[in-house]
């Protein structure tokens, strides 16, 4: 294991967090508080509570989902793509370095900033809206456990876009709907029943009911059906990045 | 003791049918400067990528040390420093992190003296606080030289390390890089410059179509396709060559000043004297006599040609 290099990469990436902090931080910060202030008090104060839950804190674990989905792609993406496009990743292809140390590297650090991200949100939530947390190891599970998967997910496309469009196409186009459309905003049975079950095939739907039940003990599914989901999409993202790696796809020539 | 680097078959298509390589066999020596000598689009660069596992070879071995690059490819690598031909940095590093980036990356724990001797050695030691996108195009070029021995390793690529480079700095890098060979390590280094390649190597590789056409050493190869020339500044313009010189296949130069004889140093008979006496015979005056030795680019030109 060359954990000098992972070391390297590792602190390469926070130092360019800390260089982009406005943007890797704080604007997240910003828009989910507006969200917050939209939703939670000025719309929220007229929804009914939903299950017992005020809505204000019903949408604090999907909001937070909704910017650790978004955060874990754009960072790694972003970490893998920028050297792509500038060439130096002639350094990182010539290095005595494994695909899983490379891998360990750049998805750890993009990870390790969305989960501080998401914990920030989460403080800042609780400044907006009273919350309780019944699980808290799952809650942090689930933190981690989505955060390390969407990192991989991220990286896989900043290794497939070839150009800056692809690279913002997949979270624009895909991930934000996919959230909206997972119930950051709703509980899946207020929709009719068809509906119903064409959310179940949305991914995201089991990471915020598996969120929200860490929180509130509610959930649209269960929530080792939650876990399983995402449990698979971490090992399907797994073995795409093999794959990539043994093939030298959009890598090695 | 097994070569700096051994290539044997190595062959190279490109998924679009390009074939960048074709059967490359080729063997460095340790402690040597090999030059690999070429025309733009030859495959300098592909070989050296392919050595450096940037690009997938296609078929054939290639052993960095006795250890081969794919299948013992930590040992093989961490051998090897690469010295790409493009400028490629990340604009807002210092220099310093970005070098030391570099030692870590090849797996070897944080060395700030080591650091600090090669910033010193390549003349960067005032500007390791500053950021990369500040530095002039020399200085970066200094910069993927310190980040490519901040690992020390023992043969070092350096593709094009001139190219884009100012006179002035072109001999300072030369500087650099006998240095750096006094010091032990192995040097493979690209040009299309011959002047580079006569300057400083001890071997010259010839590239041409993704074949490598001659290896040599440079001395044998000079001497062995070297010809020389007698130019004869002569008093006074001449319309042709004398007659009674015609055997001597003198060519008389565009001015009419000069009269040129070119003959092969390795023959025992030069025909020099024989030349010269007919000359008085003649009577034909001149002003200076100048020998001269056909350049690499010279022998290089007429090998390619003769290829075709």
């Amino acid at each position: 294991m060359n954990i000098y290099a992972i070391k390297a990469i590792y602190l390469f990436e926070m130092h360019r967090t800390w260089r982009t902090i406005m943007q890797s931080v704080i604007s997240p910060v910003v828009s989910t508080s507006l969200y917050f202030v939209v939703f939670g008090s000025a719309i929220g104060g007229r929804i009914p509570e939903i299950s017992g839950v005020s809505y204000g804190a019903f949408i604090v674990p999907g909001l937070i989902m909704l910017s650790l989905l978004t955060q874990s792609i754009s960072n790694a993406s972003f970490g893998i793509y920028f050297p792509k496009f500038v060439g130096t990743i002639y350094e990182l292809l010539s290095a005595p370095v494994s695909y899983v140390e490379i891998v360990i590297a750049y998805v750890g650090a993009a990870a390790t900033k969305s989960i501080i991200l998401g914990v920030i949100i989460l403080a800042t939530a609780s400044l907006f809206v009273p919350l309780r947390i019944e699980h808290p190891f799952v809650m942090l599970l689930f933190l981690v456990l989505t955060a390390v998967t969407f990192s991989m997910f991220g990286f896989i496309i900043g290794i497939w876009a070839d150009g800056f469009e692809k690279l913002q196409l997949v979270p624009l186009m895909i991930i934000t709907p996919l959230t909206f459309l997972g119930g950051s905003f709703y509980s899946v049975d207020m929709l009719p029943p068809f509906w119903q079950t064409v959310t179940l095939f949305n991914p995201v739907v089991y990471l915020i009911s598996g969120f929200r039940w860490s929180f509130f003990g509610l959930s649209d599914v269960h929530i080792g059906t939650s876990l399983a989901m995402t449990a698979v999409f971490l090992i399907a993202c797994m073995l795409i990045l093999r794959w990539i790696f043994r093939t030298g796809y959009r890598l090695k020539s | 003791m097994s070569s700096a680097i051994s290539v044997s078959s190595l062959y190279k298509t490109y998924s679009t049918g390009f074939e960048a390589l074709k059967n490359i066999n080729l063997d460095i020596r340790h402690g040597e400067i090999f030059a690999l000598l070429g025309p733009n689009g030859a495959g300098k660069t592909t070989l050296i990528s392919a050595i450096c596992g940037i690009v997938s070879p296609t078929s054939g071995t290639i052993l960095a040390d006795g250890h081969d690059i794919i299948k013992e490819y930590r040992a093989a690598r961490s051998k090897i420093g690469l010295v790409p031909q493009e400028l490629t940095t990340d604009a807002f590093e210092t220099v310093w992190n970005t070098v030391s980036f570099s030692r870590g990356l090849f797996g070897k724990p944080a060395n700030p003296a080591h650091i600090e001797k090669i910033l010193k050695e390549l003349s960067l030691w005032d500007k390791k606080d500053s950021k990369l996108m500040t530095l002039s195009g020399g200085m970066k070029r200094r910069v993927m030289i310190a980040k490519a021995l901040s690992h020390e390793p023992e043969i070092l690529f350096l593709d094009e390390p001139t190219a884009g480079v100012d006179v002035e700095l072109r001999r300072d890098m030369w500087g650099v890089v006998r240095a750096l060979r006094e010091s032990g390590v192995t040097i493979i280094l690209t040009t299309h410059y011959i002047e580079e390649a006569q300057q400083m190597a001890d071997r010259i590789g010839v590239i041409s179509h993704g074949e490598i056409i001659l290896v040599e050493e440079k001395d044998e190869l000079m001497r062995s396709l070297g010809k020389k020339q007698l130019r004869l500044q002569l008093q006074g313009k001449r319309e042709s060559v004398p007659e009674a010189l015609e055997k001597y296949g003198l060519e008389l130069s565009p001015d009419g000043c000069e009269l040129i004889y070119t003959y092969d140093t390795q023959k025992d008979r030069t025909g020099i004297t024989a030349l010269l006496q007919d000359l008085s015979k003649a009577e034909v005056r001149f002003n200076d006599i100048q020998t001269k030795e056909s350049s690499l680019e010279e022998i290089f030109v007429n090998l390619v040609r003769e290829r075709k």
